[in-house]
C-alpha cells in the first residue's frame, strides 16, 4: 500500500482485534438468555397474588422440574449455569466495547452535548447495566441467601418477601422499584438493539420494533414492581 | 448580525489546541462557511493565522466540509452539510462553538481539519465490485428489481463525510460501513464478493481504531444524507452469515 | 511549431516589453495521431495500430496521473489493472471528493434502449452541432462509440442508475436533444459515477498497483529531453516539496471556471496543473470557450463564495419569465399572466424553455440588461412551476424535483412551491484546455491530458450530460490504450533525482513559494481573486466585445503586478497553509485570464458559448464565421505577460456539414 497516503487512525498499527460486531453478537445472545430469565422470573413472581401457598409451591416445583430424570434442583442449576455464563459474557463484552469506545472517542465536545444523539435508554445502557448488576448482588443476598433479609429462611419465599418489603422497610421497596425501572430502560433499548445486532431490523420494521420493545419493557417493569409495592402497601 | 465564535485552534497534530473567541459580523444570507470566510479575511488582514477548515464543493455533495457546530456534526439543521447551512438559522448575539470532528480514528491535522484517510482504507479492503475495465457484459442484460435498486441507491448516497463517526458516542463508523455494504449487497453484481467483502471491511474498520456500534442511532440523525439506520442491521446480518453462518468462502 | 524545450526558462516577472495583445501567428498545429479513412473505423484501427507493452515489462513502467475525478480516477484504475505502476495525485483528502462528484444531471450514451432513433451517429452528429462546429469530428465520433461501453462498465461496477419498474435502465432527455439518451442516478449522477471509479481505484491501491497521494498538489511539470517525465508536488500537510518521476504523465486536473471566482465549480478547482504544463511548452487551446449555465441560484450579496447549479432538468417543467413592465416591483404572485414575459417561449417557439444553455443564458442576460431582472440587483429571472403544479399536481412535481426544491429552499430561504424560483446564469464549464491530439497527447511528448482539462471534444459549447461521458471515455478507454502505445515505443531510462531539469523544476517551485510568502502586503488572496473574477465576468463573460476585452487586457496585468507586490500570505510553507495554496492558484489564474481575453479578442465571431457583440444576426443571435474561424486556437507561452504565439488547427468537416444553429 502507499507509503504516502496518510495512515488513517491512531499512529501505531495495532494487531488485528476481535471485531466489535462479534462482541455485539455475544452481548445480544447473552442478553436474550438474560431476558428470557427475567421474563419467566417476573411471571413466576406474580404467583404471589394467588396467595402464600401458591408461591411457595411454585418455588418447590422449580426445584423438582423433570424429576426424576434430573436430580433435585437439577433444572435450577442448569438455569443458573446458563445465567452465570450469560452474565459473564454480557459484562465482558460490554466492558471491552466500552473501553474501545473510550479510545475511539477520546474527547468530548465543548459545544455542549449533541442534542439528538439517541434516546435516553440508549445512552444509559452502560450505567443502567451497572445498576442492575449491583441490584442483583443485593437481591441475591436478600432473597436467595437470605443474609440481607429479616426472615431469610430458605424456601420460605412468601415470608421472605413479606418481611423484606414490609412497610417500615419502604426504602428497600424503593430501591427495588428504581432498579427495576433501570432494567426497564435497559430492556427497552436492549430489545431493539439486539434485533439490530442480529441483523433482523429493517427500515420499515424499525418503528414496530421500537413500539413492541417499549410495550414489552413497560409490562416487564410493571410486573416486577407490582410485587414489592403490593407487599409494602399491604395488598397481599 | 453580530456573532461570537468559539473556534478550536490547533497548530498541528502535536499541538494541544484550545478554543479561541472571535467576534464576527455575519449576514443572514451567508452560508456558514461564507461566515467563516469573512472571519478569515479579517484574521489575515490583521496579521493572524486564518482558521483552517476543509471544504470544496460547497454544495453538500463532496463530503469535504467537516466540523462540529455546538456539539453537532454539520450543525443543527437536519439533512444538511455545514456548507449548506445558512446563517438565517442564527440570531444576533448568538455564541457558536465550532470544533473538529472528534474521533480517535480521525486525528486532527490543523484547526478544524481532520484526517479521514481511515475511510479510504475501509473501502480498499473491499468496498468495490471487481470489474476490470472492458470486461463488462451488456448493461441491460440483468434487470434489477426496483426495490433493490432503490435501496441500493439510498445507501449509495453516502458522501463519506464522517459525521456519523463524529456523532457516535462509540466513535464507530458502522453507518458508513453499512451504507457501502448495503449499496453493493443489494445489487446482483455485488453478490459474488458479498461475504468476503463484509469480513474484510469489518476487520479493517476495527484495525483503523473505530469503536463498536451499540445501536445508539446518533449517526443516522447526524447523517446529512439520511442514510437509514437499517444499513447497520444489514451489516450485522451479512457479517454473521459470513462468520457464524460460515458463508465466507476461502 | 517551436521545440517544447526552448521555452522552459521564462522569466517570472512582468517585465516583458511590448503589448500582450500583439500576439504572433506561428505554424499551424496538426493532429498527427488520427487515422484517416472512414470515421466509423478510425478508433478501431487506431487501437489495432498501437504497439503493446509486454506484460512483464508493465510492472516496471510508471505513470503519474494528476487528478482523481472521472477522468483521472478511471485512468488510474485502468492503468493499474493493466499492471503499470501508477501514482495518482489529488488535492482533496480523498480521491472520492474530486469535483466530478457534483455533476447532477446525467451521462449520455447512444444505447438506444428507447428505440427512439438514437444511434452512435446521431450522438456524434448532435455533439458536433451542439459544439457549434468547433470540435474535431474524429474525436467526437470516438466518444459516441465509447459511450455505450461506459454504461456497461459502470453498471458492472455497481453504479445505481435509475431503473424503470421492469428493472431495466431508465433514460431521460436532457439539454435540448430530441432523443432520450441520458442515463442518470437521481440528481447525483456524477457522484455515483465517481464513486464507481473511486472504488475501482481503491481496489488497485489495495492490489498495490496504484499509489494514492491525497492532499498533494502538483506545482510543476518535469520535462527532460523534451519529454514529460514527472512532476513536482507539494505535500499540503507538511509542506514538503516532492519529486515524482515516471515514463508518462497524465493530467486530469479538471476545468478552470474558477478564474471567474464565482462559478459552479468546487472552491479548489484550479488551472495550476495545466498552466504549469503550458508554461513548459504545452499549447493551450480555445481558452475563451466557457459555458455559462442558465439555471443557477443568483448571487445574494458580496459575501458570495460560489454559485450553486440547479439541475437543467428543471427547465423540462418550469417556465422562465420576467415582468413585461419595466421596474415592476410587485411580488411574482401578484403579477398576472398577461403581464409576464415568457421570453424563451416567445423567442424560440420550437424549443421554448428547452433551448441549449448558451442561448437560454444569453436571453436571461438580455432581459436583465433591459432592467427587467428580478431579485437582488435585478440579476435574476423567474423559473415558475405554477403551471406544472396545476397540470401534474404538487405530488408529481415533488416526486420529480423534490430534492432540488429542498436545496433551493435551504440556500435562499424561499419555498419554490409557493414563490417562483429565481435563477441566473453562472460559469459552469470550460471547453478549452490543453491542446491534445487524437491520442490525447499534448504537444509535450509523454504528457497526456484527459477530461475537462483538455479541449478535445466539445468545440465551442458542451451539450448537457456529455462531460461525464467524455471524462470516463478518456479515462477508462482512450488513455490506457494510447499511453501504452507511447510507453511501448519509447523505452526510457529512469530520471535521476539530481538531473538538472529536476533540480530546476524544484527550484522554480520553492522560489515561487518563498516569493509569495515574502511579499507580506496588505491585500488577501481572495480579494485579488474576486477582482479578477469581476473583470472576467464583465468583459469575458456571456457577451464579449472588442472594447471590453481590450479593457480587460489592460486591467489584468495591472492587477497581476499588484498581486505580486501587495498580496498577503500569512504563515509558512512548512505547514498546512490554505492561503498559500490559494495564492499559487490565483497567480496562475491571473495569467490564464489574460490569455482567455486575448483568445476571445482574436476570435471575432460568435460561436457556442463565445458570443461576440460584433458578430450577431439581425435578431441578435450568434453569427458564426466559418470562412475565417473554422479552427482551433492553440496558444504557445512565451513568458508572463508577453505576447504569445497562436497556432491554428484547421477543422475539417467531412460528415457533419456546418449550418447555422437555429432553435427558433
Ligand atoms: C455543478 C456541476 C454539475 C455538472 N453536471 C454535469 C452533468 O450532469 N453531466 C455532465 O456530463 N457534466 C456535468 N458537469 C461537468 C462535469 O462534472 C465535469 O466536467 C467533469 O466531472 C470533470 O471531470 P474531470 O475528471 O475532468 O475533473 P475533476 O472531477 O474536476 O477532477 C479534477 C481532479 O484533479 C485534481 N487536481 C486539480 N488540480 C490539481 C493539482 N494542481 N494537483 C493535484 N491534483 C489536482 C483534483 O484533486 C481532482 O481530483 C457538471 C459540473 C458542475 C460544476
Ligand atoms: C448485569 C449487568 C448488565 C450490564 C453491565 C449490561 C450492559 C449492557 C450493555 C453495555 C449493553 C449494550 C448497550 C447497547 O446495546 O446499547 C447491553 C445490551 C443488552 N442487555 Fe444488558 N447489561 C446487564 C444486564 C442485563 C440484563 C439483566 C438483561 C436482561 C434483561 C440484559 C439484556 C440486554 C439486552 C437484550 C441487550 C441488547 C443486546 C444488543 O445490543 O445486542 N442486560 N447490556
Ligand atoms: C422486583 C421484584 C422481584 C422479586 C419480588 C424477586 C423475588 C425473588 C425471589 C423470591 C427469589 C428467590 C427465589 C428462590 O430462591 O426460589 C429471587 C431470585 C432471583 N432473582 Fe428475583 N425478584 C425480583 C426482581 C428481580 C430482577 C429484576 C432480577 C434480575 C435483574 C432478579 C433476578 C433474580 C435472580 C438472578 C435470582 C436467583 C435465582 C436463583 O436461585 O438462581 N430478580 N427473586
Ligand atoms: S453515512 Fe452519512 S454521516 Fe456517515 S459518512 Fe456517509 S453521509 Fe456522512
Ligand atoms: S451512533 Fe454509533 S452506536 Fe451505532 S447506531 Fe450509530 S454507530
Ligand atoms: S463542501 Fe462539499 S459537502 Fe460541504
Amino acid at each position: 500500500m502507499s507509503e504516502k497516503s496518510r495512515a488513517g487512525g491512531a499512529a501505531a498499527p495495532r494487531r488485528p482485534r476481535t471485531p466489535s460486531a462479534l462482541l455485539k453478537f455475544v452481548m445480544a445472545v447473552s442478553g436474550v438468555f438474560l431476558l428470557l430469565y427475567v421474563v419467566l422470573h417476573m411471571i413466576g413472581n406474580l404467583k404471589i397474588f394467588f396467595g402464600p401457598a401458591a408461591i411457595d409451591e411454585y418455588a418447590s416445583w422449580l426445584r423438582t422440574i423433570l424429576e426424576p430424570a434430573l436430580p433435585y434442583e437439577g433444572m435450577l442449576w442448569i438455569v443458573r449455569v446458563v445465567l452465570l455464563v450469560s452474565v459473564i459474557a454480557h459484562i465482558w463484552s460490554a466492558t471491552v466495547l466500552t473501553l474501545r469506545a473510550r479510545r475511539a472517542r477520546p474527547i468530548k465536545y465543548a459545544g455542549g452535548s449533541y442534542r439528538v444523539k439517541g434516546s435516553y435508554a440508549a445512552r444509559t445502557m452502560r450505567w443502567g447495566g451497572v445498576i442492575i448488576a449491583l441490584f442483583v448482588i443485593y437481591h441475591l443476598l436478600d432473597l436467595t441467601f437470605g443474609v440481607a433479609n429479616p426472615n431469610g429462611v430458605h424456601l420460605e419465599v412468601y415470608d421472605n418477601i413479606a418481611a423484606g418489603f414490609a412497610p417500615e422497610r419502604w426504602y428497600v421497596t424503593l430501591f427495588y422499584v428504581l432498579a427495576v425501572v433501570a432494567l426497564g430502560f435497559h430492556v427497552q433499548h436492549g430489545i431493539f438493539s439486539g434485533i439490530q445486532t442480529l441483523g433482523w431490523s429493517s427500515n420499515s420494521r424499525e418503528r414496530t420494533i421500537k413500539v413492541v420493545s417499549t410495550v414489552f419493557a413497560v409490562v416487564l417493569t410493571l410486573g416486577f414492581i407490582s410485587v414489592p409495592l403490593a407487599v409494602t402497601f399491604g395488598v397481599v | 448580525m453580530k456573532l461570537t465564535l468559539k473556534v478550536w485552534r490547533q497548530r498541528d497534530a502535536i499541538d494541544k489546541g484550545r478554543l479561541a473567541t472571535y467576534d464576527v459580523e455575519a449576514h443572514e444570507d451567508m452560508s456558514f462557511l461564507e461566515m467563516l470566510d469573512v472571519l478569515n479575511e479579517e484574521l489575515i488582514t490583521s496579521g493572524e493565522d486564518p482558521v483552517a477548515f476543509d471544504h470544496d464543493c460547497r454544495e453538500g455533495i463532496c463530503g469535504t466540509c467537516s466540523m462540529v457546530i455546538d456539539g453537532q456534526p454539520h450543525g443543527p439543521q437536519r439533512a444538511t452539510t455545514t456548507c449548506q447551512l445558512h446563517m438565517r438559522h442564527y440570531n444576533d448575539g448568538d455564541t457558536i462553538v465550532i470544533e473538529p470532528f472528534r474521533s480517535g480514528a480521525f486525528p486532527v491535522i490543523k484547526d478544524l481539519i481532520v484526517d479521514r484517510g481511515a475511510f479510504d482504507k475501509v473501502i480498499q479492503a473491499g468496498g468495490y465490485i471487481s470489474a476490470n475495465t472492458g470486461s463488462a457484459p451488456e448493461a441491460n442484460a440483468n434487470a434489477v428489481q426496483k426495490e433493490h435498486a432503490d435501496r441500493a441507491f439510498a445507501a449509495a448516497n453516502c458522501i463519506g463525510c464522517g459525521a456519523c463517526v463524529a456523532a457516535c458516542p462509540n466513535g464507530s463508523a458502522s453507518l458508513f460501513l453499512g451504507a457501502k455494504l448495503t449499496h453493493l449487497g443489494e445489487l446482483p453484481q455485488g453478490q459474488p464478493e458479498r461475504y468476503q467483502r463484509v469480513v474484510e471491511m469489518v476487520q479493517t474498520h476495527e484495525d483503523a481504531g473505530f469503536g463498536g456500534c451499540t445501536n445508539t442511532g446518533a449517526c443516522a440523525t447526524a447523517c446529512p444524507k439520511e442514510i437509514p439506520l437499517d444499513v447497520i442491521s444489514q451489516l450485522n446480518r451479512d457479517y454473521l452469515a459470513a462468520t457464524v453462518g460460515g458463508k465466507k468462502k476461502g | 511549431m517551436t521545440d517544447a524545450n526552448s521555452h522552459q526558462n521564462h522569466s517570472d516577472t512582468d517585465s516583458g516589453t511590448g503589448l500582450y495583445s500583439d500576439y504572433t501567428t506561428g505554424e499551424p498545429v496538426v493532429d498527427k495521431a488520427v487515422p484517416s479513412g472512414p470515421i466509423e473505423t478510425r478508433w478501431e484501427r487506431r487501437r489495432f495500430g498501437v504497439k503493446l507493452v509486454n506484460p512483464a515489462n508493465k510492472r516496471s513502467k510508471k505513470v503519474i496521473v494528476v487528478g482523481s475525478g472521472l477522468a483521472g480516477g478511471a485512468a488510474s484504475a485502468t492503468l493499474g489493472e493493466a499492471g503499470y505502476q501508477v501514482k495518482t495525485f489529488c488535492y482533496q483528502d480523498s480521491p472520492r471528493r474530486a469535483h466530478s462528484i457534483a455533476a447532477q444531471g446525467g451521462i449520455n450514451a447512444a444505447k438506444n434502449y428507447r428505440n427512439d432513433g438514437d444511434s452512435v451517429y446521431r450522438l456524434f452528429y448532435d455533439t458536433v452541432k451542439g459544439g457549434d462546429f468547433r470540435a474535431r469530428e474524429s474525436n467526437v465520433h470516438r466518444l459516441a462509440e465509447i459511450s455505450r461501453q461506459i454504461i456497461d462498465q459502470c453498471v458492472a461496477q455497481g453504479v445505481p442508475f435509475a431503473r424503470d419498474y421492469g428493472g431495466l435502465l431508465d433514460t431521460r432527455s436532457f439539454g435540448g436533444v430530441q432523443v432520450s439518451r441520458t442515463f442518470y442516478a437521481r440528481g447525483q449522477t456524477g457522484q455515483q459515477l465517481l464513486l464507481g471509479a473511486y472504488q475501482a481505484l481503491e481496489r488497485q491501491v489495495q492490489a498495490g498497483t496504484v499509489e494514492m497521494f491525497t492532499r498533494h498538489e502538483m506545482l510543476e511539470l518535469i520535462v527532460v529531453e523534451g519529454r514529460a517525465r514527472g512532476i513536482v508536488a507539494r505535500d499540503m500537510v507538511t509542506g514538503e516539496i516532492e519529486v515524482h518521476t515516471a515514463d508518462a504523465v497524465v493530467l486530469c486536473s479538471g476545468g478552470y471556471g474558477n478564474v471567474f471566482y464565482l462559478s459552479t465549480n468546487a472552491k479548489g478547482c484550479n488551472v495550476t496543473a495545466g498552466w504549469r504544463a503550458h508554461r513548459k511548452g504545452a499549447l493551450f487551446a480555445n481558452p475563451c470557450f466557457t459555458q455559462i449555465h442558465p439555471t443557477c441560484i443568483p448571487v445574494s450579496g458580496d459575501h458570495q463564495s460560489k454559485l450553486t447549479l440547479m439541475s437543467e432538468s428543471l427547465r423540462n417543467d418550469g417556465r422562465v419569465w420576467v415582468p413585461t413592465k419595466l421596474g415592476d416591483d410587485r411580488g411574482p404572485n401578484e403579477i398576472p399572466h398577461e403581464e409576464r414575459d415568457y421570453f424563451l417561449e416567445r423567442k424560440y417557439p420550437a424549443f421554448g424553455n428547452l433551448v441549449p444553455r448558451d442561448i437560454a443564458s444569453r436571453a436571461a442576460k438580455e432581459v436583465c440588461d433591459e432592467q427587467r431582472g428580478v431579485g437582488p440587483g435585478g440579476l435574476g429571472v423567474y423559473l415558475d412551476f405554477d403551471d406544472a403544479i396545476q397540470r401534474l399536481g404538487r405530488k408529481a412535481v415533488e416526486a420529480k424535483y423534490g430534492n432540488l426544491f429542498e436545496m433551493y429552499e435551504r440556500i435562499t430561504g424561499e419555498n419554490p412551491y409557493e414563490v417562483p424560483m429565481r435563477i441566473y446564469p453562472a460559469v459552469h464549464y470550460t471547453m478549452g484546455g490543453l491542446w491534445v491530439d487524437y491520442d490525447l497527447q499534448s504537444t509535450i511528448p509523454g504528457l497526456y491530458v484527459g477530461g475537462e482539462a483538455n479541449f478535445s471534444d466539445h468545440g465551442a459549447n458542451r451539450l448537457g450530460a456529455s462531460a461525464l461521458m467524455q471524462g470516463l471515455a478518456d479515462g477508462y478507454f482512450v488513455l490506457p490504450v494510447t499511453i501504452g502505445d507511447y510507453i511501448a515505443k519509447h523505452n526510457l531510462d529512469d530520471v535521476p533525482e539530481d538531473a538538472p531539469e529536476v533540480q530546476e523544476a524544484v527550484k522554480s517551485v520553492t522560489d515561487r513559494i518563498d516569493q509569495l510568502l515574502s511579499i507580506n502586503g496588505t491585500r488577501t488572496v481572495d480579494s485579488f481573486h474576486r477582482e479578477l473574477g469581476q473583470i472576467m465576468w464583465d468583459y469575458c463573460g456571456m457577451e464579449r466585445s472588442e472594447e471590453g476585452l481590450r479593457k480587460a487586457l489592460d486591467r489584468i496585468p495591472e492587477l497581476r503586478r499588484e498581486f505580486w507586490s501587495n498580496v498577503k500570505v500569512p504563515g509558512t510553507g512548512a505547514e498546512l497553509n490554505q492561503s498559500l495554496e490559494k495564492a499559487g492558484r490565483v497567480a496562475d489564474f491571473l495569467e490564464l485570464g489574460e490569455l482567455m481575453c486575448l483568445d476571445a479578442l482574436v476570435r471575432r465571431e460568435s460561436c457556442g458559448g463565445h458570443f461576440r457583440a460584433e458578430s450577431q444576426t439581425e435578431d441578435g443571435e450568434a453569427q458564426r464565421d466559418d470562412e475565417n474561424f473554422s479552427f482551433t486556437s492553440a496558444w504557445e507561452y512565451t513568458g508572463r505577460g508577453q505576447a504569445p504565439v497562436l497556432h491554428q488547427e484547421e477543422l475539417v468537416f467531412e460528415y457533419v456539414h456546418p449550418t447555422q444553429r437555429s432553435y427558433k
